[in-house]
Parts: structure tokens; sequence; C-alpha cells
């Protein structure tokens, strides 16, 4: 297998509403070859004559063999791009790259997994399932959002998993409460070895938090992070560092994208993104540098 | 390829006139991925400063109309890392090397110019002077002829003798021809025009500068007319300058359209974050746009947009598809 991602022009196959988000079908089938779970795909939008000259990065729900090779993502409609990609039609083209990132590593041993999510991103745990099951893993999930609408595939999980648990804010599907408050409870119950983690920043950082406290690896996926900050998806635009403790005890700014999008969750310095910490390496020595300045 | 295309820049030849723009590249290993490093006339790198720089904070890009603002502050691993790790790979392929180099000082100019002077594989320097000096309050250096001419001056006396000496000019001033004479007296062998444009975006969900930066650089197609017209005004005052135009250049018409204005060579640049393979592509469309129109040299249609009106070469002709030629003496020529 090559892991040399590709440029291709995407046949849309289907877009279909699922609860609050779109999930969009494409016919890719050197993206599908490629694919491991946890990497992504970067959409452009608008065309080809596009004035949006910033890519759209996605996580991958699945991949099938159909056609040659599809690939599904699943995403929220919330700004203009992603409303061109919601409005795409059967058989309209959208250039593609992909396969992109670093994949979500695979444990030797037929181990107990808990994969959490919210969130659009948190449909990129189903193609990682698959893939746990093939190797005799056990697969349990946690899923959580603010109401029933924005759990993505609480059935599917229930369907596939070992276990399933969902949570909403509202009480309207699963248990009332958030993913970190049941979190808990759910390791003690599943016996879990490993966390596997995709969704929003704010959920990836109470996850990891808790994983730690039961000193469970866990291996989480800022795709959102990526989709916020990234423009160009394939490491060139460096648009979307994040701060990384390394193994030799210093902090690296690196790319969500290309050094990511799959890191392990207690490598990042949560409470430091969105910020350069001043013991990172190339930190700045002299507060005050005049705003607008530097670009 | 054709001969068609070969340029030069000062003393440097180059098979084809596209090149990356600073800083849209990466490291070159990412771009590879997607195109053939190869094809490009040369790879210009991210400028790269003395020592390791994390940057700004994210968020550093937000999209706007046909346009990317960007407030990165500069991030790279230092010339240390830059020697280490990144320039002997690039040296590697089959391609020139422009390094771009940015200093917050002049003596951090001649450092870097210094450093590279042994170093093989460096083909020209291209000299950020859209930084800040700390030394005068974080004025840019391209802001003031002289102190774009100190920083120049600098790197010439510093860099091996020989390796073309290019100014990297930002169009944020009132006259960008003052400045581009002083580079040139100063002893730069070309010009790279234009860096990006300052400017903001206000987010109106946070209600606050879509930036940590607060301003950024403005690039893309957006900024194109402002690219031409500096590259027009600087040609026409120094004709025998090697100007790399860059500016939103999309596709082989943009480049073309640097060319008329007196470039001889391109550089792509947030057009690689849209599209990571489009370098042979614009080059392909520069190719068949020279031939449409008899160009037989690169070198015959720089500036040509600088003739005089009347004098339009009947084997000039426009798009197939295009708006008609103008009958000669129709056109009526606009002072810059």
């Amino acid at each position: 297998m090559s892991d040399t991602p590709v440029q291709t022009s995407g046949t849309v196959l289907t877009v279909r509403q699922v609860q609050d988000y779109h999930a969009m079908t494409l016919v890719a089938p050197a993206i599908a070859e490629g694919f491991r779970p946890g990497q992504f795909v970067a959409l452009a939008v608008g065309g080809e004559h596009s004035g949006r000259l910033v890519r759209r990065c996605f996580g991958v729900y699945e991949v099938k063999p159909d056609y040659g090779g599809t690939v599904e993502i699943v995403f929220a409609d919330t700004e203009p791009g992603t409303a061109w990609l919601a409005g795409r039609r059967s058989r309209d083209k959208v250039d593609v790259l992909g396969p992109l990132g670093r994949p979500f590593r695979l444990p030797r041993d037929p181990v107990s997994c808990l994969l959490v999510g919210g969130g659009p991103g948190g449909s990129a745990l189903f193609a990682l399932a698959d893939t746990l099951q093939r190797r005799g893993c056990q697969v349990h999930f946690l899923l959580g959002g603010r109401t029933g609408r924005q759990v993505f595939g609480s059935r599917m999980a229930q369907r596939i998993g070992d276990s399933a648990t969902v949570t909403t804010e509202d009480g309207s599907v699963g248990e009332t409460g958030t993913v970190p408050e049941v979190m808990p409870r759910v390791i003690a119950e599943t016996g879990a070895d490993v966390v596997y983690a995709c969704g929003p920043t704010a959920l990836l950082r109470p996850v990891t938090r808790v994983a730690g406290e039961y000193g469970l690896p866990s291996q989480v996926s800022v795709e959102e992070f990526l989709q916020r900050t990234g423009a160009c998806g394939i490491g060139v635009c460096m648009t979307c560092v994040l701060p990384i403790h390394g193994e030799d005890g210093v902090t690296r700014m690196v790319r969500a994208c290309a050094d990511g999008p799959v890191l392990r969750g207690d490598r990042v310095r949560w409470g430091d993104l969105g910020t350069i910490p001043f013991d990172a390496l190339g930190a700045p020595r002299v507060l005050g540098v005049p705003e607008g300045s530097g670009k | 390829m054709s001969t068609r295309v070969r340029t030069r820049i000062g003393s440097l030849e180059l098979a084809n006139p596209i090149l990356t723009a600073s800083g849209c590249g990466g490291t070159g290993r990412e771009l590879a991925q997607f195109t053939e490093l190869g094809r490009l006339g040369a790879f210009v790198t991210t400028s790269v400063m003395t020592r390791p720089r994390a940057g700004r904070p994210t968020p550093r890009a937000a999209e706007t109309p046909s346009g990317l603002l960007t407030a990165m502050g500069l991030p790279g691993p230092g010339i240390e890392g830059f020697l280490e790790h990144e320039l002997p790979w690039l040296a590697e392929q089959d391609v020139p090397v422009i390094v771009s180099i940015a200093g917050d000082s002049v003596e951090e100019f001649a450092e870097l110019a210094r450093r590279l002077r042994e170093v093989p594989g460096v083909a020209a320097i291209e000299v950020n002077v859209a930084c800040p000096n700390v030394q005068d309050r974080g004025r840019m250096f391209a802001w003031h002829p002289g102190a774009a001419a100190s920083v120049v001056r600098a790197v010439r006396s510093h860099a091996r003798p020989g390796v073309p000496v290019l100014a990297k000019l930002t169009p944020d001033v009132t006259d960008i021809v003052t400045i581009a004479l002083a580079c040139v007296d100063a002893g730069a062998d070309g010009l790279t025009l234009i860096n990006t444009v300052e400017g903001m975006a206000i987010d109106p969900r946070t209600l606050r500068p879509a930036l940590t930066g607060v301003s950024g650089g403005l690039s893309g197609p957006a900024i194109r007319p402002i690219a031409i017209r500096c590259v027009y005004q600087v040609h026409a005052a120094l004709p025998r300058t090697p100007i790399i135009g860059v500016g939103g250049v999309a596709t082989g018409l943009d480049a073309l359209e640097f060319i008329l204005a007196g470039a001889s060579a391109v550089a792509v640049g947030t057009t690689l974050f849209h599209d990571p393979a489009a370098a042979p592509r614009i080059l392909r469309e520069l190719d068949e746009a020279l031939a449409a129109r008899r160009v037989g040299r690169l070198a015959d249609a720089v500036g040509l947009a600088h003739r005089p009106t009347g004098h339009v070469p009947p084997q000039v002709r426009p798009e197939p598809d295009g708006p008609a030629a103008p009958a000669p003496g129709e056109v009526k020529e606009r002072l810059p």
C-alpha cells in the first residue's frame, strides 16, 4: 500500500441530510484504497474558478469498494464552503486530496477499546471500529452531544459495538449528561484498555484527562481544530499549529494536518491551544511585538 | 517542456519561469507528494531566520473574497535546522533552490548571508525586507529606502559573489519605485514583487479581529491587480532589473500578465494551498498562451505591455474566445 496521498476529481454519488449534518459519498478509488482510519480528506469548494481558496478538511466516516472505491464524509453546514458542499448533487465533481495525515495507531493485541465521539467528527470512529473488530478487539462506544440530533451514529454504534453509551445534555437520546461525566463509569464497566476519541476540541480535552486518571493511553483526532484553523490540509501553510509536549520534554508547535490529526492525547497542551506557550521551541523572547507586523 | 519558456534572473538561468512563492511550498516534501518539484523553474523556501521561531498563535489565517489573510509570524526551524534538515533534501531535487532569508536587524540578515555562503545548493538569495525592524520600533525595512538598502547591502557583501541577491518588497508604500531603486543601488540583482498587502478582517461571531495578529497579509487573486501595477511601475523605471512577479497567480494567463508587465519569472503562492499541483498546470497554460501569440522566447514578451501605443505587432493575437483585439492605434495608453 502506498502512503502517498493523491489529488483527484471525486464524483459525488449522494449527499443526504443525517440529523443536523450532511453525509456526502464521493467516488474516489485511489483515496479509498490507501485510506486508514483517522486519516482525512481535503476538499476544494466553490468549483473550478472558486474565490474560496481554503481547503475544507473532514475525517472519513467510511470507505467502501462500490464503484471502484467510495469515501463518505459527515459534516455540519456552518459556513459558505460547507453550504456549497451540502448543495452538491449526484454526478457533480469535487476536487479532493487524500488520504491525508496520520491514522489512529492500532493495538498489537486484542484489547478492549473505548471509542469516544461527538459532533460530525465522531463519524470517523466507525471506520476505526471496523478495523479494531477485525483485529479481535472489543469496541465500546461512548457518544455525546447537546441534543439527540447532534449525536451521529448512535444506532450504528448500538448495532456494531460490544456496548454503546449515548449521552445528551437535554436527555433527548440516551442518558442525560455529558461524556466526561459518564466516562469513568463506562471505563469501569467495559474494562477499557485504550481510549480513542474524535470530536470537538472541548470534548477531547476532558476525555484525555479522564483517560489519564485511569492510566489509559488516549489517541485523539484534532480534526475539528484542523477544520477551524487549517488552509491547505497537506502541511505547507502552517496555519493549523498546536503545542505538543515532546518525549524530549520540549514543546513544539506542530501541524494538526501533517503531524496529526491523530495525536497522543497526553501530548497535547490542551490549555495552551490558540497560544504559543512561553516555553515552546522558538517562542518569542521579547513580549510586546507590535501587532500587525511580521506577517 | 519547450525551450520557449526558458528565462533568467540575473546570472541564474531557469528552465522555466514558474516558481513557488516563499512561505507557500512548505519544506518541499509536502508538495512533492502532489507535483514534481523538478518541473518548477525554482523552489523558493519559506523565510529562514537565525533562530527557531514558533510564530504567532492560531488563528493565523482567514479566508476573504478571492484571498487569504494570514499572520504567521515567520515560523521556522532557524538556520541550523534549515541547513541540517531542509536544504540538503531540497538540494537533491532536480530544481534550483532560492533561499528566502528574514531578520529583525541588519546584522541578522548579514549573518544569514554568511551562513549560506559556503553551503552548496543555493541558487539565489531572496531577502524578505518586509520584516519588522526591532531597532526601528518594529517598522518594516521595506517601508524605507534607506533601511531596505542597508539590508540589501549587508546581504550582498556577505553572500557568495555570483549568487544573485533578490529583494522582496511590500506594496504597502507610497512609492514602490523609490524602494526598488534604493535596493538596486545597494546591489540587488533582482526584485521580487510583491509581498502580501496588509489587511484585516473581523469575525462577526466573536466580534473580534479574525486573526490573533489583528492585521495580516492579504494574498491570492484579490491582490493580483496591485502586484501587476507594482511590477509595471518598477519595470518602467528599471527595465534591466529582473523581476519575479508574485501575487494571485492561478492560471497561465495570470502568469502572462505578469510577464507582459515586466516580470522575467512568476511565483505561485496561495494558489498552492488550494491546488498543490498548480505549478505544472500554470506552466503548461503559459507555454500554450505564448505559442498562441507566436512568442518564440519568453524574454521577448517581458515588459511587452510597455510598448508605446500604436505599435501592436499583428502576430500578437488575443484569446480565441476572448474579446476582439483592438486595432493598432485604437489602444488608449494609460499612464501607471
